[in-house]
Parts: structure tokens; sequence; C-alpha cells
């Protein structure tokens, strides 16, 4: 299962899409938006994403993982648009007779994910705002 | 030829709109449409990390680009 969502997401209906009879297992990775980054209070982060693509990456992610470990089941529901602190942004779930493999594949996930997912975020500050990981020399634009 | 290049996040915001129309000579690249943008956009230079995605998939500079492909600005991405 791969979904990108306005709404937010259902963790429960994630886990179940990876669940099989085989599992010793289910791995799962909830990311949540922090309230603060560089010493600022995070007002809300903006999330933007170019669905197909992304839809594409996220799949090319998962059967990398299902190569790499001997996997059941695999889900991806990453949130966009407008998310305050506390809110869940993605979660990911994986399933697998064995702990440690799904340990790992559940890692390598969202660490790829993070490099490759063309999926973008602005943090938006009291006094400014910034897209994540842009620019060397933060070029900001702080009111 | 005319091509619609998709623009998102910070490269959406630096060249001023979510789609911006490029006049390429045939048989342009990946690459060399990226110089043409740096050259309209300068702003864009100051990106960490600037690719190029055709039909959905990154492209090296060397890759073709032909008429109707679908072409996207990618800046740094920060899902998760």
């Amino acid at each position: 299962m791969i979904k990108i969502t306005e709404k937010p997401i259902d963790i429960q209906k994630v886990i179940d899409a990876t669940s099989s009879l085989g599992a010793g297992a289910v791995n799962v990775f909830i990311g949540t938006v922090r309230n603060t980054a560089h010493g600022k209070n995070v007002v809300w982060l903006e999330y933007e994403c170019y669905e197909s693509m992304a839809v594409a990456e996220i799949r090319k992610i998962m059967d990398e993982a299902a190569h790499r470990w001997p996997l059941l089941g695999a889900a991806v529901s990453h949130r966009v648009g407008t998310l305050k602190p506390g809110e869940v942004s993605v979660a990911i779930a994986v399933s697998a007779p064995h702990r440690k493999d799904s340990f790992e594949a559940c890692q390598f996930i969202i660490d790829t994910l993070k490099v490759k997912v063309p999926i973008w975020k602005k943090e938006i500050f009291e006094d400014g705002e910034e897209w994540i990981s842009a620019q060397p020399n933060m070029e900001k634009s702080y009111n | 030829m005319k091509c619609v290049v998709k623009a998102f996040g910070i490269s959406r915001e630096m060249v001023g709109q979510r789609e911006v129309v490029m006049e390429l000579e045939n048989g342009c690249t990946a690459g060399r449409l990226k110089a043409s943008l740096y050259a309209r956009y300068p702003r864009l230079q100051n990106l960490r990390s600037l690719f190029i995605a055709v039909n959905g998939r990154y492209a090296d500079d060397g890759q073709p680009i032909a008429e109707g492909d679908e072409i996207a600005l990618i800046p740094p991405v920060s899902g998760g």
C-alpha cells in the first residue's frame, strides 16, 4: 500500500495492510512534526508533493526493500498539506517472519524516502519561513 | 519545441509559478534545459541540488527531452 493524503493518517490501516499469518514481526515507523527547529518555535509545516513521481519512487524503494530482506508486507502513507506540531507526517509498516529484517527494512525505507522521494516541507516560524535543506547559505525569507 | 516545466517547493517560489514554458531546440537534453533555467532564473543556482525529472524519473544530464515529455524541477527533497 502506498498512499499520499491530505487527511490525517490512519496508522492502524497502514499496519493492517502488511498483515500476514507468516509474520513474526511488524515494524512501524511514525514520523511526527517537531515543535522546534534551529532553536525556534515551529508554528506549522507545509508539505508539498509531486504525487505521481512520489508514488513511483516509493514503489521503487519498497521493491528494493523486498529484494534485500524477506518481507511479507510493506506499506507507506505520507501526509501532505498543512501539519501542526504533534501530527503524524508519515507512517511506514513492514512485516517479516523475524524482527531483525523488519527493523532493518523499515529503517531503509524511511532513510531512502527522505533522500529520494519528491516531497518538500517548509517550516513556518513565528517570524518567517524556510524550505528544509534547500540552500547551503540559508537564503531566508524572514519578514 | 515548447516544453512545460513543473516547479515544486522552493524552486516553485524561485521561478514564481507552478509551471514555466521553455522554448527548447530539438535534441535538447536535461542538462541543457537545466543550464537554460539557470540563465533565466539565476536564483536556482543557490540551491543545494537541482534535479530534472523526465516523465516522473530522475534524469541524467545527457537524457534527451522529447516533445510532450512531462518535465519537473526537483529541488532538495525533505519528506518524512
